[in-house]
């Protein structure tokens, strides 16, 4: 299935309305390639892991920190081609249970990063993989209203939490994140102490 | 030979409070006690565990991965692309199958290569045994704190107890 044209929004966009309403002081671990950049141009906090490498490791990233801050929210902004490569930790999720994690996942259909390659998420559902390990509330959108409804109500609730967001192969003109790795860490573990 | 409650009380004593991983025959004695003392969180890959670690010290705590060498290989873009390059330590409990060539044959290839893999990805690694066992938990606190990376500690068949030869 095809997202329908017309009522998509870019990844970008949904990124912009996912930061405006995650609090200051919650914690977003970002997946690799476009939406790191994205996120960094549109919004840079101390509060933000930029992953670089490590494709498919966003989500065990969030989740080893919502054990380890089981009293904060933490949200893992990923990517379908993401969610694919590292399938397994949907289980470990959905296994363990984190009430503070919440698993955004901005599918495009494609790996935007590296020349709009098409990935199995046209027909894999994700948002069915993540019902069925067990993640506690999953929902499904498209347009930005339903977005920021579900997002809201996510943030609101006990989880863990699954967003699919079905976005454009649109990227925005964004170079590299501009930070050193271990500046990021540094930074990171500072502003969520 | 070491008892895996007096290896456990070691690496906690040395501050390590969060343990994942994926299980290895060589350890089961080791998650058994974890999993008892209820510091045990199961990993389905060992890049998964990694990167746990990696978010776990990012949430102020201190992390230790259980393997088998044969994880080595899994986790290691992993571990170059995210622990190393982020400078985020963690300590890698690595179970050393086909040590000497004395094990099933799928163990042979990474029992001959671990070592100078360890090396060539620059992670500092070091050998337990029961006659250094005082000097290599030192080593590992010491080098833990100093270099903000992860570092391994090679178990090699039958120096902690619960583990089957």
């Amino acid at each position: 299935m095809r997202p329908e044209e017309g009522t998509i929004q870019s990844r970008a966009r949904a990124i912009q309305a996912l930061l405006e309403l995650i609090p200051g002081d919650v914690p977003v671990i970002i997946c690799n390639g476009f939406p790191s950049r994205e996120a960094f141009k549109l919004a840079d906090r101390p509060t933000h892991f930029y992953m670089m490498g490590s494709m498919g490791m966003a989500a065990a990233i969030g989740l080893g920190l919502a054990l380890a801050k089981p009293t904060k929210k933490v949200v893992v902004l990923d990517g379908d081609g993401n969610v694919l490569m590292g399938l397994g930790t949907l289980g470990t999720v959905g296994a363990l249970k984190p009430k503070n994690f919440i698993h955004v996942v901005l599918d495009n259909e494609v790996y935007g990063s590296s020349g709009n390659q098409p990935s199995y998420a046209r027909v894999v559902r994700l948002d069915q993989v993540a019902k069925a390990a067990g993640y506690a509330h999953v929902e499904r959108v498209r347009e930005r209203e339903d977005l920021v409804y579900e997002f809201k109500d996510l943030l609101g609730k006990d989880g863990p939490g699954f967003l699919l967001v079905k976005v454009s192969e649109q990227a925005e003109d964004v170079g590299w994140v501009p930070l050193e790795p271990s500046q990021i860490t540094q930074r990171f573990r500072k502003a969520i102490e | 030979m070491i008892e895996s409650e007096a290896f456990v009380q070691a690496l906690e004593d040395i501050g390590f409070d969060f343990f994942t991983g994926v299980p290895d025959v060589l350890l089961a004695g080791v998650i058994e006690t974890l999993l008892t003392r209820r510091l045990y969180t199961q990993a389905v890959r060992e890049d998964e565990a990694v990167a746990m670690a990696a978010g776990v010290y990012l949430g102020g705590r201190v992390p230790a991965v259980l393997m088998s060498n044969a994880g080595l290989g899994t986790s290691l873009t992993t571990l170059l692309s995210l622990n190393l390059l982020y400078r985020q330590p963690c300590l890698l409990i690595v179970a050393w199958r086909g040590f000497e060539g004395r094990d099933a044959p799928e163990h042979r290839s990474m029992g001959q290569v671990m070592t100078p893999l360890l090396d060539t990805v620059r992670i500092p690694h070091r050998t337990l045994s029961d006659a250094t066992a005082l000097d290599d938990f030192n080593w590992v606190a010491q080098t833990f704190m100093k270099e903000h990376i992860p570092v391994a500690l090679l178990l090699k068949p039958g120096v902690v107890r619960g583990i089957q030869p």
